[in-house]
């Protein structure tokens, strides 16, 4: 049992941090601010392979591990938590998929243009009345020749009207349920394909979420992600490793928040001085940089068991309970911490507040993530 | 094109602090990086290998932990590291490590030698002229621009009055500036490789120098004392028009018989 990081990721660590520090952080209120999609970072990360991480080298990725994957994205939403989730709704939730259940033919034509970030991956499962119950899908694909025809709509979509490929869950067969569901990949300008509404959201103002609409949309019966029927594995396996991007995000904002407090808490004086040296302060900071690094102990334990091909689904739910519990925690003292300034937008812990809040929503609830825990320890 | 570039492993010197009894750097837990001048270097280097096809090499001397630079040079992009490492090169003060390197130099099919202007952990500006000086080459310092045409150097060098243009030909040194070259990243894929890469190892036998003139015994400098710089007071401000200023300085002076 090894709790360091190798060379190699900390060699990474180092290199995306300077980079989150350098590129990302002087963006991030503005990102905010302006609900502005942070394109020229986007440009700039695919330069450097961080579309690619995970994925292998003859698919023309860094050939990198999970846990490096991990690190990007808690050091990118340490700074500023729309990157993080580009970057994670991409590998996570587009790129894996595809490479886990897709056709050689699939990977080939996809994952190069994927991992450079020429293209931008997004995932669609989440419709109006299927949320946490996935079952629910009401968008149809039905075989017409060689081509299904997608008819429906999507919503709550990261990375919407940026992204080059979607996977899209559907149902083929109403009347099997879960068994009925077959996700396709779908790429952008297809006709019949569109972007919906943009959602004007609470925090991770940056991060395109729309929705998506499919009328009559033809795509050629190649596009099939794994098997008919088969969607509802797909979904479930991918959410289980974006799962652990998300825990990462949640780490990363917790993280960010702590370090702005440490700062603040250090320089604010009042009755003559630190307010870090007052034991409430202390205490307190004590007791949430312990649940930091546990976050952070249980996003590398599902992250390593994933590199290892070990099961990992419930380390994954775990990872994100407690990560986005932390990151709720953390953020929300950290306002705290900040009094009155904490309050304002001139500290970013006002806007860490708001991005932490999503992490225990998206890519499962906190209550799916129980669901998913318990099943396991009553199985 | 074939280029060496010389680097440091230097601890971060913005992280540093100074023990307030002994008077001398705490390193522990400090960070170790590439010298932030020889990262310039580098980088103008790979821009060449961009522009020109140029192969560069890197090449530190230290103890066997500079493997670390250079394994971030190679995720940098440099296509060969070499470490320079041997208990006989122990102790070398600047003399002493411009002709161990000089020595590694001799020995390497090379067309154009950077390394940065001086490092932040002994700041002495030396180590690269004295390179150039041993091997008898052109040198050019506080180079802040370069590019290569019809064969020649065009380099930029930042003076005290500003810059000069000149124009170099065949094998010379050049010492860069950090401000002006802007470091790339290091690439995830480049990262992944760095550690599955060869790092050349090379010790005092496999260079071309004599064995008198590193290490320790190649040393003529000793550190007589180190201390810490005592701060001054913020002395007088004189608000006043330019003649008015002559005399007071003037008379300042007399006052402190310097004139």
């Amino acid at each position: 049992m090894n709790f360091e990081l190798t060379k190699t990721q900390q060699l990474f660590k180092q290199m995306i941090r300077e980079f989150a520090e350098k590129e990302v952080k002087p963006l991030a209120a503005e990102v905010d601010e302006q609900e502005r999609f942070p394109m020229e970072t986007v440009q700039k990360m695919a330069k450097l392979g961080i579309f690619g991480i995970p994925i292998p080298k003859q698919y023309g990725g860094a050939g990198g591990d999970q846990i490096m994957y991990t690190i990007a994205v808690e050091e990118l939403s340490r700074c500023c938590a729309t990157t993080g989730v580009i970057v994670s709704a991409h590998t996570s939730l587009c790129c894996a998929p595809i490479l886990e259940h897709g056709t050689e033919e699939q990977k080939m034509k996809y994952l190069p243009k994927l991992a450079s970030g020429e293209w931008i991956g997004a995932f669609g499962l989440t419709e109006p009345n299927a949320g946490t119950d996935a079952s629910a899908q009401q968008t149809t694909a039905v075989l017409d020749g060689d081509e299904y025809v997608l008819n429906g709509s999507k919503i709550f979509i990261t990375n919407a009207g940026y992204a080059d490929v979607y996977v899209v869950a559907t149902m083929t067969d109403k009347s099997l349920g879960n068994k009925g569901i077959t996700t396709f990949i779908v790429e952008k300008g297809t006709p019949g394909f569109s972007i919906g509404k943009k959602e004007q959201k609470m925090g991770i103002r940056g991060s395109a979420t729309c929705e998506l609409i499919f009328e009559n949309c033809r795509i050629p019966k190649e596009n099939l992600l794994g098997r008919i029927g088969g969607g509802f594995k797909v979904a479930m396996k991918t959410l289980d490793g974006g799962r652990i991007g998300i825990a990462s995000q949640a780490l990363g904002i917790a993280q960010g928040a702590m370090d702005e407090t440490v700062k603040y808490t250090k320089e604010r004086k009042q009755f003559g001085k630190s307010i870090s040296q007052f034991q409430n302060t202390a205490f307190q900071m004590a007791e949430l940089e312990t649940k930091v690094q546990a976050a952070r102990l249980l996003v590398r334990s599902a992250a390593f068991k994933e590199d290892k091909g070990m099961p990992f689904s419930a380390d994954a739910a775990m990872a994100k309970l407690f990560a986005a519990q932390t990151a709720m925690e953390v953020t929300t003292k950290a306002v705290q911490f900040h009094g009155g300034y904490g309050y304002t937008r001139e500290y970013p812990v006002e806007r860490m507040m708001r991005d932490a809040k999503i992490t225990e929503i998206y890519e499962g609830t906190s209550e799916v993530q129980r669901m998913v825990i318990s099943a396991k320890l009553f199985k | 094109m074939n280029i060496v570039v010389c680097i440091k492993q230097v601890p971060d010197t913005t992280e540093v602090k100074i023990n307030p009894v002994t008077g001398t750097l705490i390193r522990d837990g400090v960070p170790s990086i590439i010298n932030p001048d020889d990262k310039g270097g580098l980088e103008v280097a790979l821009q060449l290998k961009d522009k020109y096809g140029a192969h560069v090499t890197v090449i530190t001397m230290g103890l066997p932990q500079a493997d670390a630079v250079l394994r971030e040079a190679f995720a940098m992009g440099v296509d060969k590291a070499i470490l320079l490492t041997d208990r006989k090169l122990g102790g070398a003060d600047t003399l002493a490590t411009s002709n161990a390197l000089a020595g590694a130099l001799r020995t390497m099919d090379v067309d154009l030698i950077i390394t940065g202007r001086q490092a932040i952990d002994g700041d002495t500006a030396q180590v690269g002229p004295q390179i150039a000086e041993h091997l008898g080459l052109p040198q050019v310092s506080y180079v802040v621009g370069l590019d290569v045409k019809d064969g020649k150097y065009i380099v930029k060098k930042e003076t005290e009055e500003g810059y000069q243009m000149l124009e170099v030909e065949g094998k010379c040194v050049l010492t860069t500036l950090a401000s002006a070259f802007k470091p790339r990243y290091m690439t995830v894929a480049g990262i992944v490789d760095a550690y599955d890469r060869e790092v050349e190892i090379w010790g005092a036998d496999k260079i071309d120098v004599d064995a008198s003139k590193i290490g320790k015994a190649g040393s003529p400098t000793n550190v007589y004392k180190s201390f810490t710089k005592e701060l001054k007071p913020a002395g007088e401000k004189f608000e006043v028009e330019p003649e008015e200023a002559v005399e007071l300085i003037v008379a300042k002076l007399k006052e402190k018989h310097i004139i």
